[in-house]
């Protein structure tokens, strides 16, 4: 078996808060494999948002060591852990998160300009991203001008347009109707068969099951880890 | 190539936040904008004072050595009592000092005094009757508007004989042509060969204009039996004028017989000591008008900052989405310094369109005029003033935790 895309081995993470320690996750082990579609599920308070800060390279964990590709992150700086954002995570959030004053286009290709790609490369590859989620036709408009499905699509857009290792979906169909929700997790559903490793968190049963793998965390802890055989359920 | 994306983007991040909050954009700026118009003004009124004084003094000639017996500046009483009690200086030791000169490009002795000057039924009081030799017309650059400049002939010779100032012209005869026509100094005939031009008195001190120039015999005969001469000694350009200082003051100390022990009792000035001396005078004026003026753009500065950490906070979310997709603390860091520059800049490229119309107004009591190394300047200081008032702010933006930046609305 080849090396695992991420491979947390106890992990920690502890925060001061009012003189008070708060063990968010203790010594938590996991291994990840490229092309797996994993949700992570758990109440409020569990870790599973410290779990996934984690993952990201948002945050440092307190003790443990954290390889991601093979590279341990769990002790780099400010910069590089940005640099490895830019280059290895794709992030879809609840309230989307998209720049207000700029295009869906200029949204797409903002983590382009971080990688340092010219405007030309830019352009062809935003646009490309783009067209993928079906919204050529909206490109040039500000978010407050798109439904929030759009919007949805705006950010997975931007999540893969430079090629992560991981898309990590911090409740993604949090802020959008059943419906439209659907459709955004039957996109998500399409790039896991293209081979896309996804990684989702959520509280919902419901989004849950769309993925192969669902760990629960609780207490800091992860408490099951169950795979299982996802809902076919083709949206449309 | 990534630098250069990151800073258009800030760039363009910087521009959209302006437009976006103009009102507010507006009235950081007008700290600033009033900031500059201060600095601007006082850096062109400086300017054009210097240039008045230049103007002023370029008539005593740079390269013209003045011998004579009392020092141009003097600083105290007791310097002034020390010199009262000098030796004139006479014609025959002037005389003896040309003679033995030999880098000169042209000499000429001269002295002064004021007198009134008549023609007809007419008078002009308080006219510096100036005798001097043929040669003073080379010493000073004189310029001619008609007629000629006195001859060797005439000045060695006392022919009663006199070029007459700009001012002197326009007062006695008006219109007329003053060549050919007597004028009567101290009672006696003058007959003019010729007008100077116009040289003006730009700073308001006393007008070459209004002179009469007359031979030395003239001048010693009919108002100074026992002169005070000043000798005026253009140097050559082929010589050093430090050296030729020396030299001259060794000639001179040899001429007046000082003993080597004694200190020279005779002056040799030059433009450069008045000019050095207006330089400190002016430089002090400069560094505190500079200074209180740089204090309004220092306020505006703090307006700035306060703006900027306003905007940081407003735009937290902003920057945890950027870190979260890649931005680094330099590009976070660039954005924010980028704005405040921005903002600084729009505030300097005002400020100049409301100084350059004041300049003119500047004009009506100084040659001032709004000069290219001023306006770079002054947007030089804007974008400073941004950086400098926006680091702060930015610094902040860009060490922003972004976990927490992300969780806030």
């Amino acid at each position: 078996m080849s090396a695992p895309l991420i491979h947390l081995e106890s992990i920690s993470r502890r925060y001061q808060m009012g003189g008070e320690t708060i063990h968010a996750l203790r010594e938590v082990s996991l291994r990840i494999n490229r092309g797996e579609y994993v949700a992570i599920m758990g109440p409020s308070g569990s870790g599973k948002s410290t779990l996934m800060n984690l993952i990201g390279c948002l945050d440092t964990p307190t003790s443990g060591r954290y390889f991601l590709n093979g590279t341990d992150v769990s002790h780099m700086d400010d910069n590089r852990l940005a640099e490895v954002r830019n280059r290895e995570i794709g992030f879809v959030f609840q309230t989307f998160n998209l720049l207000p004053r700029s295009s869906a286009l200029h949204n797409v290709e903002l983590p382009l300009i971080y990688a340092g790609l010219s405007a030309e490369q830019r352009r062809g590859i935003a646009l490309q991203a783009i067209r993928d989620v079906g919204l050529e036709d909206r490109m040039h408009h500000k978010p407050n001008e798109l439904s929030g499905g759009q919007r949805q699509r705006v950010a997975v857009a931007r999540a893969l347009v430079n090629k992560p290792s991981i898309l990590l979906a911090d409740e993604p169909t949090g802020n959008l109707d059943s419906k439209t929700g659907e459709e955004i997790m039957a996109l998500f559903e399409n790039l896991s068969r293209r081979g896309n490793t996804i990684i989702l968190v959520t509280h919902e049963e419901d989004i849950a099951r769309h993925a192969r793998r669902i760990l629960r965390i609780r207490d800091g802890l992860i408490a099951s880890d169950e795979s299982r055989e996802p809902l076919h359920e083709t949206a449309g | 190539m990534r630098l250069l994306a990151e800073f258009l983007e800030g760039l363009r991040i910087a521009l959209a936040a302006i437009r976006a909050n103009t009102l507010r954009s507006a009235l950081t700026t007008l700290g600033i904008v009033i900031g500059v118009v201060t600095v601007t003004l006082m850096a062109t009124a400086i300017q054009g004072l210097n240039r008045a004084f230049m103007e002023s003094v370029s008539s005593i000639g740079a390269d013209v050595l003045y011998v004579q017996r009392r020092d141009w500046i003097i600083r105290s009483h007791e310097e002034w009592m020390k010199m009262r009690m000098r030796r004139p200086f006479d014609l025959t030791q002037a005389d003896t000092i040309m003679a033995r000169v030999d880098f000169a490009q042209a000499m000429a002795p001269g002295d002064d005094h004021r007198a009134s000057v008549e023609y007809e039924d007419k008078s002009a009081g308080d006219v510096r009757v100036f005798g001097t030799t043929a040669e003073f017309a080379r010493v000073a650059n004189l310029v001619l508007n008609e007629g000629r400049f006195l001859t060797t002939a005439e000045s060695s010779g006392g022919r009663p004989v006199c070029v007459i100032g700009a001012s002197v012209a326009t007062n006695l005869f008006e219109a007329r042509s003053a060549l050919g026509e007597r004028l009567r100094l101290n009672g006696k005939g003058y007959e003019v060969v010729g007008v100077l031009d116009k040289v003006g008195s730009p700073l308001g001190g006393p007008s070459l204009d209004n002179q009469v120039i007359i031979p030395l015999p003239n001048f010693i005969l009919d108002f100074d039996r026992t002169p005070d001469i000043t000798l005026q000694v253009k140097v050559s350009s082929l010589v050093s004028l430090d050296d030729a200082r020396e030299e001259l003051r060794s000639i001179v100390r040899q001429v007046r017989r000082v003993q080597p022990s004694d200190p020279d009792d005779f002056s040799i000035n030059q433009q450069d000591q008045i000019v050095t001396m207006f330089r400190k005078v002016a430089g002090t004026i400069a560094g505190v008008g500079l200074f209180i003026t740089g204090l309004s753009l220092f306020v505006g500065g703090i307006g700035i900052m306060n703006i900027m950490f306003v905007s940081v906070t407003e735009r937290t979310r902003e920057i945890g989405i950027r870190k979260a997709i890649g931005a680094r603390r330099r590009t976070i860091l660039m954005q924010f310094l980028t704005e405040a520059a921005a903002l600084c800049l729009l505030g300097g490229l005002m400020a100049l369109a409301i100084a350059w119309p004041l300049t003119f107004a500047m004009r009506e009591f100084i040659p001032a005029s709004l000069s290219p190394l001023v306006v770079g300047l002054a947007l030089a200081v804007s974008a400073l003033t941004g950086i400098v008032a926006g680091f702060l702010p930015a610094w902040r933006a860009a060490r922003l935790d972004p976990v927490e930046a992300l969780r806030s609305e």
